[in-house]
């Protein structure tokens, strides 16, 4: 299983075989078959990467970058070949641009902490929307404390579009880098992050592109995009947790000091001094997740088999069935109508709070996520606490969406009597 | 549905629909503002205490789920005419029953029993306890709470 990339030919969609591939969706919960709509939390593992992942302890499992023996070498091969299938998914120019992390969180902090932390003076800006997840405000925020520099955030409108009327004056030469989400997992907005990649450069800024959950749904090309940085993470990529990406410009990642020190990031340690390793390993100190790194290559290759443009369809199908559903459903209000939205579906309904509709819609077997979302400011944006969410995958059912449906109504019987 | 009823009796719905002791009175003596970061509710609980110090009004305001606005409507209510001694008892009874760690015999919570049925929904327990973390909280001078 240490073999580069498959170029397999594309598959048909039939979505029984692609049920079948997930062992996870014939499980019962409550008594019931499992809809699993959380999907935008962390989707489900295909038996190709869950076998990955168990090959590579049963007949890989050595440690990267190290030994001499031929087990080291064809792990480091393994993980190697992950790499470089992660190189072509976003079509980056080198491997030595691709830093495996430990998730998208860990890609934001690294590029905060060196690129910021080496380069940001006081009243320098950095700018961020106000539909980011907490992991794209938070190390800013951090960063802004430890520099002196400070953070700008572009407003959203009603229907959880970026509202660029302002931008000229928040995107100035005091910018230094605008950190902007693809998709947003409250929302399900995609960003027109290609236009706005082009108004940070205009003024000298820096643009971070926050992939997290564009990965699942949309193709990522970083050089057309002509992003300085991206991140996202293998779990929400149909792959192992604990593995995430940080693609940077080589140009920048060549100047950015090391975040962390340890193994594998240097090529001379003295106690006069050490020296770097070159990139990628500069940024990877000490022994990563070896496993879920090899495994995620099997993901890219499920995905791929399938088509980016195949499962946009599939899932846009899902959502328009839903959001016809949701329209007519008496008392339910969605929050995020964004025009070309992904397939997530935000809502609240009147009496009863998003945590007591979770609850209810679990003991049906319907898993949705409830909450803020890690997304406090949007949640304060539109004056509610929290909202539920159903998110849809590329394995989901029009059936499944019915079954929502049919459990909402069972909410609004026992809470509205 | 036979769970989810234990868990959603009428008693919860009423208390969800009409909170008792919702607002903040003109006379505080103590008040905490508790919040459960897992959702998102927060809630703020206000004391009086009369002259023989025992709580003469206890209010609530916030915004929350069903089980822990009828959680806090029912402490409310309870707390009326305890001693600051007698509270922190209540406290304990509540939170041991809930939290399955005392052997208090639940018909001891009196009212507050029809919230026993959170113990099945270990994701709903924190929903239930905010308002008496919050209290407890209140008595002991912080003016804020988390539940995690
Ligand atoms: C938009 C967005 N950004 C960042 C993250 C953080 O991802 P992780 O927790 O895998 O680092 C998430 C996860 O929910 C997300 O949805």
């Amino acid at each position: 299983m240490n073999q580069p990339l498959k170029h397999l030919p594309l598959r048909a969609y039939d979505i029984e075989s692609i049920r079948a591939d997930f062992p996870i969706l014939h499980t019962r919960m409550h008594d019931r078959p499992l809809v699993y709509l959380d999907n935008a939390a962390t989707c489900q593992k295909p038996a190709v990467t869950i076998a990955a992942e168990k090959h590579y302890y049963e007949a890989l499992n050595a440690n990267i970058h190290r030994g001499v023996h031929l087990l080291s070498q064809q792990a480091t091969d393994a993980y190697e070949a992950s790499r470089e299938a992660v190189r072509a998914l976003m079509n980056a120019p080198s491997t030595q641009d691709i830093i495996f992390t430990r998730g998208a969180t860990e890609g934001i902090n690294l590029v905060a902490q060196s690129w910021g932390r080496s380069t940001l003076k006081p009243g320098d800006e950095i700018l961020v929307t106000h539909m980011e997840h907490h992991s794209n405000i938070v190390p800013w925020q951090l960063l802004c404390e430890q520099t002196g520099a400070v953070l700008k955030v572009v407003p959203i409108d009603d229907d959880g579009v970026l509202d660029l009327s302002t931008l000229d004056q928040l995107l100035t030469e005091r910018t230094k880098l605008f950190g902007m989400v693809h998709v947003s997992n409250a929302l399900g907005t995609v960003n027109p992050v290609a236009e706005l990649i082009r108004r940070a450069h205009a003024v000298g800024a820096l643009a971070l592109v926050d992939g997290a959950q564009a990965i699942a749904h949309t193709a990522v090309d970083v050089q057309a995009l002509d992003c300085d940085f991206y991140v996202f993470s293998a779990h929400k990529l149909y792959g192992p947790t604990g593995v995430g990406v940080l693609y940077g410009r080589h140009s920048l990642l060549e100047k950015m000091p090391p975040w962390q020190g340890g193994g594998d990031m240097i090529s001379l340690v003295r106690f006069t001094g050490s020296r770097w390793n070159h990139l990628p390993y500069k940024f990877e100190a000490g022994t990563p997740n070896i496993a879920g790194g090899v495994a995620l290559l099997s993901a890219i290759e499920y995905v791929n088999a399938l088509g980016y443009d195949a499962i946009a369809a599939h899932e846009a199908d899902l959502l328009d069935y839903a959001t016809s559903q949701a329209e007519a459903f008496d008392g339910l209000r969605i929050v995020g109508k964004a025009p070309g939205k992904v397939s997530i579906l935000s809502f609240v309904m009147d009496g009863v709070h998003p945590h007591d509709i979770g609850t209810i819609l679990d003991m049906e077997g319907v898993a949705i996520r409830t909450g803020h979302h890690c997304a406090m400011p949007v949640m304060e944006r539109y004056g509610i606490p929290a909202t539920a969410r159903a998110s849809f995958a590329l394995y989901n059912t029009r059936a499944e969406v019915d079954a929502l449906f049919a459990a909402l109504t069972k909410v609004v019987k026992l809470f509205r009597g | 549905m036979s769970d989810l009823r234990e868990l959603y009796q009428e008693v919860i719905f009423d208390h969800n629909r009409n909170p008792r002791n919702f607002g903040r009175p003109a006379k505080v003596d103590r008040h905490s503002e508790g919040h459960n970061p897992l959702c998102g509710d927060r809630l703020t609980l206000y004391i009086t205490f009369d002259q023989a110090g025992k709580i003469a009004q206890a209010s609530f305001e916030g915004q929350g789920c069903a089980i822990s606005t009828a959680s806090a409507s029912l402490m409310t209510e309870a707390l009326k005419g305890k001693t600051e001694a007698e509270a922190e008892v209540m406290f304990h009874n509540f939170h041991g029953v809930i939290m399955g760690t005392s052997d208090v015999d639940p018909a001891a919570l009196g009212k507050l029993q029809v919230l026993t049925g959170v113990k099945e929904f270990p994701a709903r327990v924190k929903c239930a306890t905010l308002a008496w973390h919050t209290l407890q909280a209140a008595l002991h001078g912080d003016q804020q709470v988390s539940t995690e």
